[in-house]
């Protein structure tokens, strides 16, 4: 095995070092890890009039949120960069347009001074209207550069009031822009309408929804939250699929962002050499209310329009996403020609057969993930079955008869040999 | 003499052979380790594919979740071993009947089939919990590509609620997963085998081993980091070698036994004595 891996890893070097200046500058970065950017988190938290109700362990939903968010602060890791924003703090009056734009940034996000970011919470009070909407677009812009995990924790007790703009929609456009933002919500004392809104923002970007009836569930959910967007996670690289095999991009290992609409197709290029074997698999994430019944195909294809290999899943019901997979082991080349191009170069085509729930909007496209990787091919044998061995009874018997017949027959020999000698 | 020897040799063979049948009968006995070994896992499930949490084989994954979540975690499973994907959700006290399953998925993210078990179950109202299953097939060693044969390497577990009300979404459940396996033994040997198990990113992962020796020891993130407690090839041992050696030894028996068939017993009495 040692013996194969060295070649292998030569080759891999050597594949990186040339392509790393070639077309995809950003393939050669694709899955590095992301732990140099600090994560960042955006806590979005609603400060509007219902917050008073006193239905949290007996306190208002306000001061449990306030309390909340004092332990959180506590227990913030320190490489994580915090930021608040309220929505529905400020304007008090009756004017929707007014009542709508009212969203702050209480902390901004960054390097987190405890002490400084808890007297901005304390100076809370419940106020105005609910604008989730556009809440969580100025948040989308709160964030910072980096290519750290970017999370918004949205903690809300009451339903968007600022129609039409859809709150889902914007969770969604958000997701579209590529920059790897989740968002998570939290529904304080929910009703069943606001735990349909909250859901679905989570699920456009792929993200969690929680009903919480009580403070510490509340300040555990949120610190959960914070502490997995402190995790390194492989954060995947934008790629753009064409329409046909001709014009789409080569791809080298790696983990891939894409996405595509419905009834479109995308198309990949992957160099395989002989000898590597290529792995691909494809996720497509339902981020919007879609019909019951789905699929996606996977399809390895020649550039001549041969197809290799297909990996294809379907599902009925409630998903996130449809994913699968294909293997390709290129062979070996037995002659050794120098004529023929060295690398085959394989289509990938995704295609899925999502529909759309009826007034959903089809744009931007699904998300799709794509995972890469070209490895050694198959060994030969290394396992016991191809050293020969063999098992059960068929076996044995098929031995000890084996055995037997040559007994009769070395017996029978030398007793001729034998009767030969004597005569002679 | 020589047969005598050569006798009293297929006799020893057989003696040593013969003692270590043993495992060659009990092919399908679970292995000590997988089942007894009961660890505290992660705390905490992912929530895609992308960010699943890794648990070892033996060990209990927990995590606090809500009901609507994907919760998703992964383990490594190699050549021979059948897993067996267990969960067990704790619903609230009150609720509405709602429907979970539990789906696995191999390193390609193709999804595997369960050959027994509860994979999807429903939970009637108030029901106190859910318990799921799923029993795959068993690991081969290599398989045809155009085939979706379970291969060695990382496993996806997705647990979620299919079903379920809108009322539900956003409770609080308690959820443990546990997943075993079965060692199948040499019956579940092929020829061929993988270079790299079927690991995702794993060509990126040995990239960066070559590359490494710059000293950077910043934690990196992977797709998928755990190996079984054996490591991935599954070493040279297999219940075929007891099979084959006594194969040889009966044979060399019956081999002798034949020999003495047909060449008779000793000098035919006809020779004179001396010659």
């Amino acid at each position: 095995m040692i013996r194969r891996k060295w070649p292998a890893a030569g080759v891999g070097v050597l594949l990186a070092a040339l392509t790393a200046g070639l077309a995809l500058p950003s393939a050669a970065v694709a899955g590095e890890p992301t732990g140099r950017d600090a994560p960042q988190v955006d806590l979005v938290l609603d400060v509007s009039g219902s917050m008073r109700t006193r239905d949290i362990d007996g306190q208002s939903r306000m001061a449990a949120a306030k309390q909340a968010f004092n332990e959180v602060l506590d227990a913030t890791p320190e490489e994580v960069e915090l930021g608040i924003r309220t929505l529905g703090a400020d304007y008090p009056g009756d004017d929707r347009k007014e009542g709508c734009k009212d969203t702050a940034q209480l902390y901004p996000v960054g390097p987190l001074d405890r002490t400084e970011a808890k007297t901005a919470v304390a100076t809370l009070s419940p106020t105005g209207w609910t604008p989730i909407g556009p809440a969580l677009l100025e948040a989308a812009g709160d964030f910072g550069d980096g290519d750290g995990s970017k999370r918004i924790v949205l903690i809300s007790d009451g339903e968007d009031t600022c129609a039409p703009l859809d709150p889902c929609e914007v969770a969604r456009e958000i997701a579209a822009r590529g920059i790897g933002l989740t968002i998570d919500t939290l529904g304080l004392v929910p009703n069943a309408k606001l735990s349909r809104q909250l859901s679905c923002i989570a699920e456009a970007t792929g993200g969690t929804y929680t009903s919480v009836e009580h403070q510490d569930e509340l300040a555990e959910r949120v610190n959960e939250l914070v502490d997995r967007a402190a995790e390194p996670v492989v954060t995947p690289v934008a790629a753009e699929g064409a329409a046909s095999c001709a014009k789409a991009p080569t791809l080298e290992s790696g983990l891939y962002t894409d996405r595509e609409e419905f009834g479109q197709q995308r198309w990949y290029r992957v160099d395989v050499l002989p000898g590597q074997e290529l792995r691909a698999s494809v996720s497509v994430a339902a981020d919007r209310a879609v019909n019951p019944d789905h699929g996606v195909l996977l399809r390895a294809v020649t550039v001549h329009d041969r197809e290799i290999v297909r990996g294809e899943a379907a599902g009925t019901g409630r998903t996130d996403v449809l994913s699968t997979g294909l293997r390709y082991p290129k062979p070996e080349r037995d002659d050794d020609d120098g004529d023929k191009p060295a690398a085959e170069t394989v289509c990938l085509a995704v295609t899925h057969s999502f529909s759309p729930g009826a007034g959903v909007k089809t744009t931007p496209g699904l998300p799709l993930e794509l995972t890469i990787d070209v490895v050694e091919g198959p060994d030969g044998s290394s396992d016991v079955a191809s050293f020969g061995l063999g098992r059960g009874w068929w076996l044995l018997g098929t031995l000890v008869l084996a055995g037997f017949l040559a007994g009769l027959v070395w017996g029978w020999l030398s007793r001729w040999r034998f009767a030969v000698w004597r005569t002679s | 003499m020589r047969i005598t020897r050569l006798l009293s040799a297929a006799l020893l063979a057989f003696g040593l052979s013969a003692a270590a049948v043993a495992p060659a009968a009990a092919d399908s006995t679970p292995s000590p380790g997988a089942s007894s070994e009961e660890g505290a896992g992660p705390t905490r499930a992912g929530t895609s594919f992308r960010t699943a949490t890794e648990f070892e084989q033996g060990q209990t994954a927990t995590a606090r979740a809500s009901v609507g979540d994907y919760l998703y975690w992964s383990f490594p499973a190699s050549t021979g071993q059948r897993p067996t994907v267990e969960a067990s959700v704790k619903l609230p006290k009150t609720h509405a009947a709602e429907t979970w399953r539990l789906d696995v998925y191999d390193g390609l993210r193709r999804r595997q089939a369960c050959q027994y078990g509860a994979q999807t179950r429903t939970a009637a109202a108030d029901a106190a919990s859910v318990e799921l299953k799923c029993v795959l097939r068993t690991v081969r060693a290599w398989a045809e590509p155009w085939a979706d044969d379970p291969l060695p390497g990382t496993y996806y577990v997705r647990l979620t609620a299919v079903n379920l009300t809108a009322g539900d979404l956003g409770r609080s459940v308690d959820i443990e997963v546990r997943a075993g396996s079965e060692e199948m033994g040499g019956a579940a040997a092929v020829d061929g085998s993988l270079s790299e198990p079927l690991v995702p990113g794993v060509a990126l992962r040995n990239a960066a081993d070559g590359q490494d020796g710059d000293g950077d020891d910043s934690p990196t993130a992977v797709l998928a980091d755990l190996e079984p407690e054996d490591g991935w090839t599954s070493g040279w041992w297999s219940s075929r070698w007891v099979w084959t050696a006594v194969g040889g030894a009966l044979a060399a028996l019956a081999g002798v036994a034949g020999y003495r068939l047909t060449r008779g017993t000793g000098r035919p009495s006809r020779v004179p004595p001396g010659a």
